[in-house]
This record gives structure tokens, sequence and C-alpha cells, in this order.
């Protein structure tokens, strides 16, 4: 295990149709990507309350991956144009709050792009490793105990990345 | 804590337990989540066998479970196997919850350790967030047994008969003035020559003539409200300027009209008609409809000329468009394709260069009802062709146009280089990317069409001109394309070029697929529910896609989908009621503020307000569940059922392992 | 009055003075109004890209940074974000420098600090990069042109010559179409010409083949001459300079090679709205080709001024009707979707 790289914890929402099929996907053909993503399902990209976005922020995630169908591909027609619209006043909630609006993400991935939403993912990853720790909340007295004593869980080394496809 | 939770986790073979220590994730969530209620953790080598099912019930039932997490695959695999046990033993089925620690773990990971730990973080996120869960029962809405069909082409047709002839009522509505499609329009049918009208037309006349049919040509469908069982539908059954109960189809009136008029739809530009017309002699059914646009009665207020004619004063220059409603269970869509425009292609020719044909030109070219009776022979009506190109892939598999390849061309080109071998004795030279004759006796014809001496070369055509070069070329079509079986370029004079073009989605495909609330992919074709498992349904329970408005296929393909959709149609129908998924949004009306934020953001106009109570109200049979007014109410007044805030919340925090201190 | 700034690129003021002083001589009557980019520079022409990009495109941007600073918009009034380009080759480049800028970030930041050595600086996408007849066509509209058309060019067969460079690659979406484009054919016929079917239109001159291959160049020059002859016309037209320096000043030598001996003139199209416009052929220079245009502008110098449209051609009871001709509004919408 290094020791020194920083391992970010991602929460990353799907929709039922198109991208939790995508992940589905990458996992059947055994598409290798980074693991700091944790899924959580919504039946669309529709469903996502900005506030979910601003919790898992809060409570530890140094970035969130939003994920849904292609603009026109949408199983309910259009609504991740609306997904797409709170998103978007979302990164600029974000900047008000001093937060990298680049600590969200918007990713359109179909249930055929599981090589889309493996490399998405990997990249995202990196992208959030270089904006380092989030610690919203977080006093500088408890950032330096986290600092000395990782929690064994949410240190994850990135070996299985070196396989993840171009 | 008065939840008393069951983890189960499944090895999967090797498949989970080769990459996760499966035994440390069951130890960890009964040591760790024990103060979140986890009474109980288990591993076992097939959770979803029926001893790995029986385990679960087992637990249920002797240690009181409330709630059950199953930490094993994609929820879209066996979500319905656990929760089928989970109802076996006595629990609501949606208080169970599954953690995917194989597609989203054990799969695309190859570090142990990190695997591990990750679906420790899963399985915690799903404990939290099964708490949550409320029970939830599945919605019964009855199911009217009338259906309705649009489109007459043989997809439409076929699913009309079928449906018709177990005994139920059909609308079968048609754009046209008469059913057929677009195969009415075909000469020959391959592999096998068939004539086409002459399968075709004892089909539409038995669609037209069926008790439990009604036909409603020269008709759109306007607009669509309901869901699944009970759908409301307007037609819009346009004026045929024709009393239809007068008409006897003797075609006097056509004889008589003296307005001639290029029919681009039917003859396909290549043949006349006249304004008061049938568009063909076996039109179903066989009452002729003015041509608004083009009548000269209408134009300058002079002619009646049919009207003079008629024996049985059918005509009735007064008649207006007439709205007709209707309710019906289900939905069969079978719009159909457009032809690929081949004038985008313009180094093709196609309307410069006089002797470029299309493929439906080509078809009313040999067809023996066709402009010319079946000659083939130029545009200027006259020459019979001695060498003729065929060229493959015309908008399809091109970048430029259409990525999708459109499976009937290759067939169609052969059918094409047979026809015109066998009628003219030219020289047929076919041009194609890859030659596509897949299915039962397709490639034995493109054996025989080989035999027959037509001559193929293998290379994309870059152009078709008429600028000759040498003097050989003179008063010909120069095909010039790379050979790529030689290795080199060819310039190949001919008389007669025809363009195999690629189909496309009904221009108007996008607004059809909103009115009935489904998609459209990203080529336009309106998407199944599963490209493998369920290709005539669609995400809209209720509604049904057939033919070649679900993508590209050939005749039999299109019967075979008619077909299919029927019996889904009839299930549904014999069932009498249907069991809804209770994935719904509900309004607490104590905490709604009217506002009508939701209204607009719903794309199946699933809310109404209610303006007597200054709140907003949805309708369960026609909320589709995807929670976006949920997440737009700024009351909080909508939940989502199955997808709540409070569960969602939960499953953020768990995934955090925020949950691992009692509170 | 519809204001743009012009780039008027090399040729204009060398081998093609004639396009140069046939643009002066329309612009007036149809309200334009162009300014020249102060101390433009060379576009680089066909060869400087495929010798070394960064300086290449650099070459171009200097262009495109001097035309930004030179008239910006101030809130939609007074300045223009349009260059015009009136040679092909020219309107190609920039077009293509602007494109790549946009397309490719590090390109777009090498160039910038090229011209960051003359205090210069060019945002790509911040121009509309178009060329004269885009501009003749699309803005000014072709019925203007026809209500100032005077002496209609009825009689006058040509074939119509777009060339290679101005409708591929299309990055703006800005012809009807990319191989066969029918920008030029309908502004002749708005002067009254007769416009043959030209399915040359888009083929390529040879461009500088002529130095460095002569019979590669002369075969295509072959090419496009004997096809316009066939079909009977009298002069071709084009809008490149480049175009219009190998059918005129080769021709005498592709003759030679081939044992040929065609007589195509090629003049400008601002030549035939100069003349069609009333303007005197000396005013336009007319002329100055090598090729003389004499005698098949003899056909409009003779003929008496037709008021009426020709009647329909008579209708053909034989034979299978046409289908409807790809417009160029159809092209753009394709284009645009």
């Amino acid at each position: 295990m290094t020791d020194n790289t920083f391992e970010p914890t991602i929460i990353g929402f799907t929709c039922n149709w198109c991208s939790y099929r995508a992940s589905d996907l990458a996992g059947t053909a055994r598409m290798k990507y980074a693991p700091n993503v944790r899924l959580i399902r919504l039946m669309c990209s529709g469903r996502l309350d900005p506030t979910f976005v601003l919790r898992a922020l809060s409570e530890g995630a140094d970035g969130v991956m939003i994920t849904g169908c292609h603009p026109g591909e949408c199983h309910y027609i259009e609504q991740n144009y609306k997904a797409l619209r709170r998103f978007l006043l979302l990164r600029r909630v974000l900047q008000g709050l001093g937060i990298e609006p680049e600590r969200v993400k918007l990713v359109w991935a179909s249930a055929a792009e599981g090589a889309r939403f493996a490399s998405e993912t990997t990249a995202f990853v990196e992208e959030i490793r270089k904006l380092g720790p989030l610690c919203w909340g977080k006093s500088s007295e408890q950032l330096s105990v986290i600092s000395e004593q990782p929690d064994d869980l949410l240190l994850i080394t990135d070996n299985s990345q070196k396989e993840v496809p171009a | 804590m008065t939840e008393r939770i069951g983890v189960y986790v499944c090895h999967c073979g090797s498949n989970i337990a080769g990459t996760v220590d499966v035994v440390d994730v069951a130890n960890w969530a009964a040591e760790k989540l024990g103060h979140q209620g986890v009474v109980i953790a288990r591993d076992y080598k097939f959770m979803c066998s029926s001893p790995g099912q029986e385990l679960i019930e087992k637990d249920i039932k002797e240690l009181g479970l409330t709630r059950v997490v199953v930490a094993a695959c994609s929820p879209h695999l066996h979500e319905k196997t656990f929760r089928t046990a989970a109802k076996n033993a006595g629990l609501n089925p949606y208080l169970v919850e599954l953690a995917s620690i194989r597609e989203q773990v054990s799969w695309v990971h190859s570090d142990k350790a990190v695997a591990t730990a990750k679906s420790k973080a899963v399985v915690s996120g799903a404990v939290s967030r099964v708490i949550e869960n409320a029970p939830l029962e599945e919605i019964k809405v009855p199911i009217n047994p009338n259906t309705l069909v649009v489109g007459g082409g043989i997809a439409g047709i076929q699913a009309a008969l079928e449906i018709a002839n177990a005994g139920f009522r059909v609308y079968l509505v048609e754009r046209e003035p008469s059913i057929g499609g677009h195969m009415a329009q075909f000469d020959k049918t391959f592999p096998t020559l068939d004539c086409s009208a002459c399968i075709l037309t004892p089909r539409m006349v038995e669609a037209g003539t069926h008790p439990n049919i009604t036909l409603l040509t020269w008709s759109e469908v306007v607009n669509v409200a309901g869901y699944v069982g009970n759908f409301n539908v307007t037609i819009k059954k346009k004026a045929r300027f024709i009393n239809e109960e007068l008409c006897t189809g003797c075609g006097i009136c056509q004889e008589k009209c003296p307005k001639k008029v290029v029919d681009d739809v039917y003859e396909a530009g290549l043949g006349y008609r006249k304004a008061v017309y049938t568009p063909f002699a076996q039109a179903v059914p066989n009452f002729p409809v003015m041509d608004k646009e083009n009548c000269t009665y209408f134009i300058k207020g002079t002619c009646k000329a049919c009207e003079k004619f008629c024996p049985t004063n059918a005509i009735d220059f007064n008649q207006q468009d007439e709205l007709i409603n209707i309710d019906v269970g289900n939905i069969v869509l079978a719009t159909g394709y457009d032809l690929f425009d081949a004038r985008r292609v313009s180094n093709y020719g196609y309307g410069r260069l006089p002797n470029v044909f299309t493929s439906i030109e080509f078809e009313r070219l040999s067809n023996a009802a066709g402009p010319t009776s079946g000659n083939i022979v130029l545009r200027d009506g006259k020459t019979v062709p001695k060498s003729v190109g065929i060229i493959h892939c015309v908008g399809s598999r091109d970048r430029n146009f259409n990525n999708y390849c459109s499976v009937i061309c290759c067939m169609q080109g052969l059918k094409f280089a047979h026809l015109v071998h066998e009628r003219t004795g030219a020289t047929v030279y076919n041009f194609y990317i890859d030659m596509r004759t897949a299915y039962k006796t397709y490639d034995e014809f493109y054996q025989r069409v080989l035999e027959e001496g037509t001559l193929f070369v293998r290379g994309k055509v870059a152009e078709v001109t008429d600028a000759a070069r040498y003097s050989n070329e003179k008063g010909k079509l120069i095909i010039q394309t790379e050979d790529t079986l030689a290795g080199k370029q060819r310039r190949i004079p001919v008389d007669m070029v025809i363009l195999s073009s690629g189909l496309q989605p009904r221009h108007d495909a996008k607004e059809v697929g909103k009115m009935f609330g489904i998609s459209c992919s990203t080529d336009g074709w309106f998407t199944e529910r599963h490209p493998k498992l369920d290709p005539v349904a669609t995400m809209t329970e209720g509604v049904f896609i057939v033919g070649c408005a679900q993508g590209p296929k050939d005749i039999p393909s299109s019967v075979a989908q008619g077909a299919a959709a029927s019996a889904r149609v009839l299930d549904k129908i014999l069932q009498k009621e249907v069991a809804l998924e209770p994935i719904k949004a509900t309004i607490n009306k104590e905490m709604c503020s009217g506002c009508r934020i939701c209204n607009g953001l719903c794309p199946f106009n699933a809310i109404a307000f209610l303006a007597d109570d200054n709140v907003s109200e949805i309708n369960p049979a026609l909320c589709q569940g995807c929670g976006t007014c949920v997440a737009a109410c700024p009351a909080g007044a909508i939940s989502g059922m199955g997808f709540s805030d409070e569960q969602i919340i939960a499953q953020i925090d768990g995934l955090l392992l925020r949950n691992l201190e009692p509170a | 009055m519809n204001k743009y700034l012009l780039y008027p690129g090399c040729s204009m003021e060398s081998s093609a003075k004639a396009y140069m002083e046939s643009m002066n001589a329309i612009v007036e009557p149809l309200d334009l109004h162009f300014e020249e980019i102060d101390d433009w520079n060379c576009c680089g022409a066909t060869e400087y890209l495929g010798i070394n990009l960064i300086p290449a495109y650099s070459l171009i941007a200097r262009n495109l940074a001097l035309a930004a600073k030179q008239s910006p918009p101030v809130n939609g009034t007074g300045g223009t974000r349009t260059v015009v380009a009136p040679c092909s080759a020219c309107y190609l480049n920039l077009a293509k420098a602007d494109h790549y800028m946009q397309e490719r970030p590090s390109l777009g930041a090498k160039v910038n600090e090229a011209l960051a050595a003359g205090n210069l600086q060019y945002k790509a996408g911040t121009l509309d990069v178009r060329h004269l007849i885009d501009i003749l066509v699309y803005d000014v509209g072709l019925e203007k042109i026809r209500d100032a058309v005077v002496r209609p060019l009825h009689g006058l067969k040509v074939a119509p010559y777009m060339g290679c460079m101005l409708p591929r690659p299309d990055y703006q979406h800005r012809w009807s179409d990319h191989e066969h484009p029918t920008e030029l054919d309908d502004l002749l016929r708005a002067l009254g010409a007769d416009v043959i079917d030209y399915p040359l239109t888009t083929n390529c001159c040879g461009g500088h083949m002529t130095q460095i291959g002569p019979e590669t160049a002369f075969e295509l020059i072959r090419r496009l001459v004997a096809d316009a002859d066939e079909r009977g016309a009298q002069m071709m037209v084009t809008v490149c300079p480049m175009c219009q320096m190998n059918v005129d000043a080769y021709q005498n030598e592709m003759n030679h090679f081939f044992g040929t001996d065609y007589h195509m003139p090629i003049l400008f199209f601002t030549q035939l709205m100069g003349l069609a416009f009333g303007r005197e052929p000396k005013e336009l220079g007319i002329g100055m080709e090598l090729v003389s245009a004499r005698n098949a502008l003899a056909n409009i110098g003779v003929e008496e001024p037709v008021t009426q449209e020709p009647a329909a051609p008579k209708k053909k009871d034989e034979g299978l009707p046409m289908p409807r001709r790809w417009t160029r509004h159809e092209g753009r919408k394709e284009a645009l979707k």
C-alpha cells in the first residue's frame, strides 16, 4: 500500500436504464477501473436532488459523479435535461460555497457504453486526486487526526488502474 | 433499533469470492453494523440457488427478519429472485435490497484488499438504505380489451390480424389512403422472388373485411391520453371528400378527373395519378381520396367533373376533417420508415443525372403495375439499358449520413441485379462494402446471382458522373470507385445507376414518440425495452413497437415482430388487469403549497393541479416513477416510493461509512 | 449598409487584378462596405501549411488578430465580426486556422505565443471568415442582385466552376453541398446567364501542380476545359484566382501538350456581375484574360435585352419525371442538423 497517494472517495449517481446498465456492462466485460467510486442507483438522473450532492460532499465524499442517459435517449423522454439544468446551477452554488465546481461531474453513458463508463470514472478519480481532499466541515485538528490515523476502509490503493484501457 | 436485518454475501462461485474476501465482509457487517440492526450475516456459495433462497426464507421466519440485504450481483439480474423469496417467507418484497458487489466490485477491480473494502462500503450503504425502505404493494389496473394499431404496413397488418383473429377489437389507423405500406410498392420480394402484391393483397383484404378490425385510413393519431389498459386516443380522420357510404369504388371519378399529378408517394415520383385517386388498383379500402392541394375545384372553384360523372353521388366537396375518440388498452406502433433521401449524396448525382434511380424508383420501374408496365428503361421512357451499376450502402454505414447498416439493401441490390439481368440481359455491376446475406436462404440467393454473371466490385463508390474522360465513356454514367480487392481505382461506364438507399426513421418519429410517451435512439429509431430480451415492448407499459419503426428490417422480421407484439397484447388483454411497479411519486397534500413547479416537469402529464384545493395531485397509473418532480418540489411535499429522500440519504451516509458508530 | 473587413490576399493585387477591379465595381450598387485589414500579410497559400505547421498557422492568424483588433463590434453596432476573403485559398486558410486553433487548444496557445512577439493575440472563434460569394448569395441575397441587373446575360452559356478549396472541408456549414454546391449556379442564373450543368464544378484545377508536375496539372485542366466545351459552354466562370490562372494561363500549354485546340475563356463571377449591372468591360478588367472572352461576350453585346422570361420548355409527353432538385436551403438545413 502506498501511503502517500491520496485516494479520493467519490459517490456516483446512476440512472436505472442507461448508466447503471453501463456500469453493469463494464462489469460483465471485466473492464478494470478505479475503485474509488461507490454507486447509488436512481430511476432517472432527473431524480437527483442537488441536496444529495451536497450531503455526500459534506459527509466525506471528495467528489460526486452524476451519470445518465445521453440527451435524447432518456427513458423518461427528457428528464436528463432537467438533470443537466440542475447540474449547471449546482456548480454555480458550489462555487459560491467555495468548493471547486470540478468536484461534481456529469457523464452521459448509454447502456452500451461500459467502456465509456469505466474510462470516465478513472479519469474523474484522477481529476479529484489532483484537487486533493475536500475535508468539508472538518477543523484542522480533526484533519491532522485523520491524516495520522487513516481509516483503512477509506484508504484504497489503485493497483487495478494500470489495467484500465485507454 | 427496531429493524432486524439479515445480510447475505454471495460467493457467486469464484466470481465474487475470487476477488472479495466474502467471509470478512459478512463478519464485518455483523460486527460493525450490529447497532444498525444486523442480526445475522452469512456468506454462501450461490445465494440465487434454491438452497441459498431457502436460507434467507428460513432466517426470515426463524429470526423474524424485517429487512434483507443480499450482496451479490446487479439488481437487474436477481432483484426479482430475492424479492420473491422474501414474499414466500411472508416479508414484503420491497424490504429487500441488493448490494451489487459483482458487476461493481469483483469484476472491475483486481486488488483483493481494495475490493473487500469497497464491498464493505457497498453493503453498509445497502443496510442503511434498507432500514428506510417501506413496504409497497403493486398497483393493479384493469385492461380495456380494444387495441390500437398505428400504421397499416405489413407489420401493422400482421399485428392487427392476429389480435382480431383472437376475437378482440382492433383499430387500424393508416396515414395514407390505403393500407399496404412500402410492401405494396415492391415488385418482387427477396430471396424467393414472390410477387409482393400476390402475397400482400390477401392480407390487406382480410384486414379490410375483418369483423373485428375497424379500418381508419387517411387518418392520423393526434392525441394520446391515459395509460396502459386505459388509453384514450384521438384520431383525425382527414376529409376524403368522398362519401364512403355511397362510394362503390367504381373508379369513374379518377377516369374523368382532368388533373394529372406526379405521384410522390406510391409511384415514388416516377408516375402520375389524378387529383382524385386510389393509390393503386388493389387498394384497401377501395374508396378514392381527393387531393385538395391539386384539385382544380379547390384551386379555381370550378370543374367538379368527378361529381358530374359519379353514378352514386358519392362526391362531397363539403366534407370536413373529423375527430374520432376511442378507448383502447394497448397500442402497437408500426409506423415504418422513410427512405434515405439520395439527393443528399450529391456525388452520386441523384436528382441531377436523369439515369440515376433510387431503389424505390427501381421497384416501381420493374413493377408490372408501375409507370412503365414493368419495362426496365432509362428516364427517357424507352431505351433499355445495356449496363447497370447498383450501388450499395447509400446513406448507410457512412459517417456523413447514417452510421447504421440498413439491413435490407444488400439483398435488395441482389434482387435488382437478378431482375435487370433477367429482363434486359444487361451487364450488371454491384458495388458493395460488405455483402450481408444473413438469414435463411439469403446466401443461396447471392450464390445464384453470382452464377447468373452479375459482377461484384468491393469498394465504396466515390462518384457517379457524366463528365467523360475517355471515348468509351461518352454519353454514359461513369462510376468511379476503389476496387479494394484488386487494389486499384476503376472507372466503369454504365447506362443506368441504381442507388440501394438505406432506411431512415420517419421524419416525424420524434414527435410521434413523444405523443405515445416512448423515446428514440440517437439514430432516431424507437427504443425497445430490451434490445435482446424484450424487442417489441417499450419503456411505456402498453405501447409496443414493431417492424421498421424499431429499426431497419426485412419483411419476415417485420411480420415476426407484428405477431410477437400481438402475443404480448393478447397476454395483457387475457390477464384482464395489469400489475404496475409501485415505484411512483405521491404528493402529501398537507405540505403542497400549490406552486405548480412540478406540473410542467412531468413528461407523462401525470400531475394535475386541483384548483379548488390549490394542490397538485399525481395520477399513479400515469406516473412512470422517474422522480424528477420529487427532486424539484421546494416544499418536500412529493415523495418517491422506492427511492425516497430518506432512502437515498441513508445510502449516501452508509456508503461513506457514517453509520459505523451508534448515534 | 453591410460592413465587412476585407482580406484581399496577394493574388488580388497581381494576377487577379481583374477580380479586384470587378469586385470594387459591384460593391457600391449592392450597398456593401469593405474595410481592408491594415497591414495584412500573405496567408501562405497552399504550400506553407505542408512545410511547417506552427509558423504557417501563425502567419495566417496574424491576419485574424489584426482583423479582430481593427473593428470590434460595440454593443452590436459599429464594427463587424465578419472577414471577407475573395480568394478561395485565403478563405480556406483563414477558416482552417480559426477552426483548428479552436479545436486544438495547444495549437491555439502556440500560435498566440508567436503572435505575442508582435503584441498581438487572437481568440479563435471570434471572427466569421466568409468568402465573397457567400456574402453575395446569403447576405445580399439573390433578389437584390436580380434587381440590380440592367443588362441580363441572356444567351451567354456559362460553366459555373466553384473549385475545390471553397466548399471543402466546410467547417462552418456555409454551403448547400460539399460535392456539388449550387451557389454559383444560382447567382449566375440571377444575372440571366444560361448556366449549364457542370459536373466538374468542384474538381481541382491542379493548384500549384503547374509548377511541380505540369503533366498532372495539364490533365486536370484538360478535363475541366474539355467537359465545359463538350457541354457547349462559351466560357467558364470562377470564384478563385488560382482556378482562373490555371485554366487561363496554362490553357495554351495544355493544348500544346495534348494536341488539342480548346478556346475556353474563364472570367471571375464578379466580372459578369459588373457587366449585368451595366458597367463597362474596361472597368471590370475584361481584356486582361489570356484566352480572350471577346467572342463569348459578343453573345450578350449584340443581343437585344430580353425583358420577358423565356417560355417554359415544351412539355415532354414521353419519359418519366425527374426527382425534385436538392436545393441549397435543404443542404444547409441537413448540414446544421
